[in-house]
């Protein structure tokens, strides 16, 4: 499903325009150099091959001709061991070279796919948040596929077919010019049939394309939202939408049908017509002399050869701008600049203490529409400052910037007085540890995930950890307790046991800052509770930023920043704050007055 | 794969004219096809025999058969492969209408990308039998015939030598064939697990950053991308042999052919033109043996995907009530009774892919239940709120309401009636829900208010949607009501989806409302204004409220709060109202006086 998933914007995204041919073979050319030994021997291996194809009607017309004619039954065993040698040579080449043709497509794909993914890994966040899951995924995967059916099934089947089909000319010129150039003429014939059958079944092929995608669409949805689609009865509407898409699926399908229907027959005609007119004037030409009738015989045999390679060449060239076009975007991918990389002189402060500083930071995700303006805000080691404000405030997108997941627009964030774009990233983030709001498992074990490839981490530690997030809680009634694999995207767990496992990847680090985003906000208040109790413990000595949905989460702060409307609007203790009567006070008051009273 | 063409056959035999048509065609266009070389064996003879008049009346009597044939060839695969795609669209249609009938026993066991694989892929495998699938064999049939026939006019010893190699081509295709299915399966799900690596990759892309794991992830996925070389070069070593194996095979026999038969012909036994038409005969030959292996690997994998596709098929529909009677249309009294209700969640189908152990009905080894014995009443008009820690069962007893699952034991009543034997539709039209999870579909948020009422007057869907807190929302979107949301339309935010979903759920005119913890992506503010304003809406509804923050529900009528005992199993640990159950002192009151203690430690 992902080869359908091309949306139309693809070239806009990432590539800052379409790459010219010459430059996009400038850029996979690196890729094939290394294993150039392995297309010159497959390219000698096919001219092995040809030439052992090549071999079989000639040795028909020598058969028939010297020894049948003649009734030289000794000879014509002598032309059976030449025959069957000539069958073993060309499998052996045959076998070789496709062996070799796809050893060094898989070489190649390997070596791209591995760029690819490291490019993806390079790229900053803003990057996935305006590509999709699924076109990342396509670059990856069906994209570098498509880019090996260009180069093993692609440019060495058209060698392949090429040499083909210029040893068959060379052999029948060879024999008979006349009758050859007589024969020739079916060329121009196939290769207008298979072009005007081309332009027929594109169009064809991309309403296939389409119908299926949006079948599979559908039915995506359909079992998506199945709960809601039947507790709301739309059953029977949606089976109609379905049948629309179902019926134009089937058509869609039988406009294909129809082109190969057609396409096959006319195939077949023109077969007709050269072995007519080689029966007809090549038997004139037996008179003459010029021809025998073996040579007749191998005539119509080439000639049967002939429409193997024409037809390739024609399917080839589909497949051919399939693998231009995903070569594109490949390469319009591994062009896309990483925004945010180490500096060339990337520098980290020699003494760290975690302090913080955003100095009048403004940030937008799109231009002029700005999530955080003006933001002054200091961290000192050890301090641990709540952040709270209404949803969209900007609390998220601050912790964000701080790890430099995105770059400001204004202003500069300081780590230990270095401004974040100053350091090496990876440093600089492994001087934090984060928990998000929406917590994401990798596949792996509940321990692996807590580890996180960190080798730093001793299971012992990831363990404790485990324990003390409350996770071990309820993992231990898992079938193999923290060792239990999980499934697709942590498939299983609520959300409330995902923060917690995002909990226990915080507690088995020991960085210097601290970012807890509303770590704890689908966690019940009970679990919670234990988890507070915990997390107040690592929190000590380090420098943290604590998010929080409920306030009563963030009574160790010790100072509470106010952010509204992606401003700093208040400051202070939570004593200071409450009797300032701002902000804070009417969320203080919305959130603990009704829990506290009864409502009416 | 007697099982498959059991299937199969009421799917086809609803095309027979069709079919009938297209075979009619095959068998002409195999005929005019074989004549072919017997013109040519009389045009090499009169060659022979130095007549070269008749010479391009023979050409005109090969261009003629061809056009016969190519006339009857258009007709074989329009009709032949035309019906596979009209039984592909019948086979779809009941496939996806079962699908939509099946309950939500059966979506929680399988996957939807499992679901989606089996409706592309295995939908296909079933198609390829009933369009190639079928064309080939026969075709293969009478060609075989046709040619035998007129091989053995022309010369029954040298018909042995092409006996010995044909069947070696057919049984090499199928089990390399074979072989070569299951290696590129491998292949296949190699690449399953990079697109997992890169899917993972790409929708964690902060969690990677933030915790600095791009070199370890690259590693993981260098590690896939090796194996996936790997696995790839061990299908090459038998796909690479196949043809070339073919062929020199095929031009062995060929080979054969020509020397045995050249002696024949130097004996005079038979004529050249004869030896050339056999020399044809037997490259006419080739392609039908070769379809022949495929063909059995096409029905292979048909059968395999049929009993994929036939797990779905077979999986029970929600059952429908035993006596279907005349029922109002007016809502059902909102009396809500649970009498001695045990469930279990049904295992996961894992391992999909081997279906055949999954009968798609949940009678596999069931997960420890959930409810065991459990008992609830709820009047009329009253609001109930459940409350409890994560993993008590609260959404479990909320979803059995409007049976998105049956209990295994006991009975769930409304109005007095047993829930199954009240027809679904009526049981669903009276019950307004508002599930967990926010699902909204691909089409305008008008079409998504209005989804279980598509007649709704635009008036009150406005009215739903202010009452959900959603109208503001609403007037800042750039279409307004006809904005088009979901997977392909604009991305709504958490809160909104929630509060769109109460909307939904508050149109139709039911007498029963549950709402299942949806106002976890809302701010304590949003969340206040919209639960009030749905209380005043509904005061007439049955409403039960699952929540999370005992703060949302104190002015519930009543609130039930839930525990699982030692044994895991949920039951009602405390209910009443917020006062009494205060004033019980239990764990309710204990929940209550943890959150009063927070509040008063944070008023320091």
């Amino acid at each position: 499903m992902t080869a359908n998933a091309r949306p139309p914007e693809d070239r806009t995204n990432g590539a800052k325009e379409r790459p010219g041919d010459r430059r996009l073979l400038g850029r996979v050319l690196p890729y094939l150099l290394p294993y150039w030994k392995f297309v010159a021997l497959g390219v000698g291996l096919v001219l092995v091959n040809t030439g052992a194809q090549l071999a079989g009607p000639y040795l028909t017309r020598i058969a028939i001709d010297d020894h049948i004619a003649t009734g030289d039954i000794a000879g014509l065993t002598g032309i059976l061991g030449l025959y069957a040698a000539m069958l073993a040579l060309g499998f052996a080449a045959a076998y070789g070279q496709a062996w070799i043709v796809n050893l060094f497509g898989q070489r190649v794909m390997r070596d791209i796919r591995r760029d690819v993914f490291a490019h993806i890994q390079k790229l900053h966040t803003g990057w996935f948040d305006r590509n999709p899951v699924g076109k990342v995924v396509t670059r990856a995967t069906s994209d570098v596929d498509a880019l090996n059916e260009l180069l093993s099934s692609g440019v060495v089947m058209i060698i392949t077919d090429v040499v083909l089909l210029v040893g068959i000319m060379a052999a029948l010129l060879f024999m008979n010019w006349q009758l050859a150039l007589v024969t020739f003429g079916a060329v121009p014939a196939l290769f207008t049939a298979g072009w005007i059958f081309r332009r027929r079944v594109r169009p064809a092929f991309r309403r296939v394309r389409a119908a299926v995608s949006a079948v599979n669409g559908f039915l995506q949805e359909t079992l998506t939202g199945i709960e809601v689609l039947q507790l709301f009865r739309q059953e029977r509407r949606r089976a109609r939408e379905y049948r629309e898409l179902n019926r134009e699926h089937t058509g869609a399908h039988l406009q294909t049908v129809l082109c190969f229907s057609v396409f096959y027959p006319v195939v077949e005609m023109i077969t007709a017509v050269t072995i007519a007119v080689i029966v007809g004037y090549g038997g004139s030409r037996l008179d003459s002399g010029a021809l025998t009738v073996g040579g007749l015989v191998a005539f119509l045999m080439y000639s049967e050869m002939f429409f193997r390679p024409i037809r390739d060449l024609t399917e080839k060239f589909n497949i051919l701008q399939g693998a231009m076009a995903a070569s594109e975007r490949i390469v319009g991918l591994l062009d896309t600049e990483p925004e945010i990389a180490s500096p060339t002189k990337a520098r980290a402060p020699v003494h760290r203490h975690g302090r913080l500083h955003l100095e009048g930071v403004s940030f937008a995700y799109n231009p002029d529409d700005w999530v955080l303006r003006d933001i002054e805000l200091r961290i000192e080691p050890g301090e641990t400052v709540a952040l709270v404000g209404h949803t969209g405030s900007g609390k998220t997108t601050l912790a964000a910037l701080l790890l430099r997941l995105y770059d400001v627009q204004r202003g500069a964030v300081r780590v230990d007085g270095l401004d974040v774009k100053q350091w090496p990233v990876e440093e600089l983030r492994r001087e934090f540890s984060m928990v998000q709001q929406d917590v994401h498992l990798f596949s792996g074990s509940v321990l692996d995930n807590i580890r996180l490839g960190d080798a730093g981490i001793s299971e012992e530690r990831a363990r404790r950890a485990a324990e003390a997030a409350e996770v071990l809680n309820w993992a231990r009634h898992l079938p193999q307790g923290l060792d239990t694999p999980l499934g697709e995207r942590g498939g299983g767990l609520s959300q409330g046991q995902r923060q917690l496992v995002g909990i226990a990847r915080v507690m088995a680090r020991r960085t210097r800052v601290l970012v807890l985003d509303e770590a704890t906000s689908s966690v019940d208040p009970e679990t919670e509770h234990a988890v507070q109790t915990a997390l107040s413990r690592v929190l000590e000595n380090r420098t943290s930023l604590v998010i929080a949905h409920r306030l009563s989460t963030i009574r160790g702060a010790d100072r509470i920043v106010v952010l509204h409307r992606g401003r700093i609007r208040e400051t202070g203790s939570h004593a200071e704050l409450l009797a300032a009567g701002g902000i804070y006070r009417r969320l203080y008051e919305l959130q603990f007055a009704e829990e506290a009273l009864p409502a009416a | 794969m007697l099982d498959l063409w059991r299937r199969v056959l009421p799917y086809l035999a609803r095309y027979r004219g069709r079919i009938a048509f297209g075979l009619v065609a095959l068998v002409l266009c195999r005929a005019f096809y074989l004549v072919v070389p017997q013109v040519l064996e009389r045009a090499i003879d009169a060659l022979e025999a130095g007549e070269t008049g008749e010479l391009w009346t023979f050409g005109g009597f090969i261009v003629a058969a061809a056009a016969g044939s190519a006339v009857f060839r258009y007709f074989m695969r329009w009709y032949l492969i035309g019906v596979s795609r009209y039984a592909e669209y019948d086979l779809r249609r009941d496939f996806y209408e079962h699908l939509q009938r099946l309950p939500a026993t059966f979506h929680a066991r399988y996957r939807v990308g499992d679901l989606l694989s089996r409706s592309a892929q295995d939908m296909n495998a079933v198609r390829m039998v009933l369009g190639p699938g079928v064309m080939y064999p026969v075709e293969t049939v009478i060609t075989t015939v046709g040619c035998f026939a007129f091989m053995l006019a022309i010369s029954p010893r040298l018909t042995l030598i092409t006996l010995g190699v044909m069947p070696v081509v057919s049984i090499l295709m199928k089990v390399l064939g074979e072989k070569i299915f299951r290696r590129s399966e491998k292949v296949q799900a190699k690449m399953a697990d990079i697109s997992a690596v890169v899917q993972e990759n790409a929708a964690a892309a902060r969690l990677v950053r933030a915790f600095s794991q791009e070199d370890a992830q690259r590693r993981v996925f260098a590690k896939e991308n090796e194996e996936y070389a790997g696995l790839s070069m061990k299908l090459v070593a038998v796909s690479a042999a196949l043809f070339p194996l073919l062929l020199s095979l095929i031009g062995l026999g060929l080979a054969g052919t020509l020397v045995f038969g050249g002696r024949l012909a130097a004996a005079g036994a038979i004529t050249v033109g004869e030896l050339v038409a056999f020399l044809f005969y037997y490259g006419y030959l080739t392609w039908p043996m070769i379809a022949l292996g495929w063909v059995v690997n096409i029905h292979q994998r048909g059968a395999a995907s049929m009993k994929r596709l036939a797990a779905v098929f077979d999986a029970e529909p929600t059952p429908a009530p035993r006596a279907a009677e005349s029922e109002s249309r007016f809502p059902l009294d909102g009396a809500i009774e649970f009498r001695r209700v045990t469930f279990a969640y049904p295992p996961p189908a894992e391992g999909n892919a081997a279906a055949g152990n999954t009968d798609g009905n949940g009678n596999g080894k069931e997960s420890p239940p959930v409810l065991s014995g459990f008992d609830l009443t709820i009047e009329p008009g009253q609001t109930v709120a459940l409350v409890g820690r994560t993993g008590s069962g609260k959404s479990t007893v909320a979803r059995l309401i409007p049976r998105i699952f049956d209990p295994q034991v006991g009975a769930i009543r409304i109005g007095g009636r047993d829930i199954r034997e009240i027809p679904l539709e009526r049981l669903r039209t009276s019950i307004g829900f508002v599930p967990q999870d926010s699902f909204l579909f691909s089409m305008p948020l008008r079409d998504n208010l209005a989804f279980g009422n598509p007649e709704a007057p635009p008036a009150a869907i406005e009215r739903v949607a202010d009452e959900a807190g959603l109208a503001r929302d609403i007037a800042d979107f750039p279409d307004g009501y006809d904005t088009l949301v979901g997977e392909r339309g604009v991305t709504l935010s958490g809160g909104q989806r929630q509060r769109a979903a109460i909307a939904r759920a508050l149109l139709p005119d039911s007498s029963i409302l549950v709402l299942d913890d949806v106002l976890s992506a809302v701010d304590s503010e949003t969340e206040s204004h919209i639960l009030r304003a749905v209380r005043r809406a509904s005061r007439s509804r049955t409403t039960v409220i699952v929540a999370h923050r005992l703060s949302t529900v104190m002015d519930a009528d009543r609130i039930v709060l839930l525990d699982a005992d030692a044994g895991g199993h949920t039951r009602i640990a405390e209910q009443g109202t917020h006062d009494e159950l205060l004033a019980a002192g239990g764990l309710y009151a204990a929940m209550y006086r943890r959150q009063m203690l927070e509040e008063e430690l944070s008023r320091l």
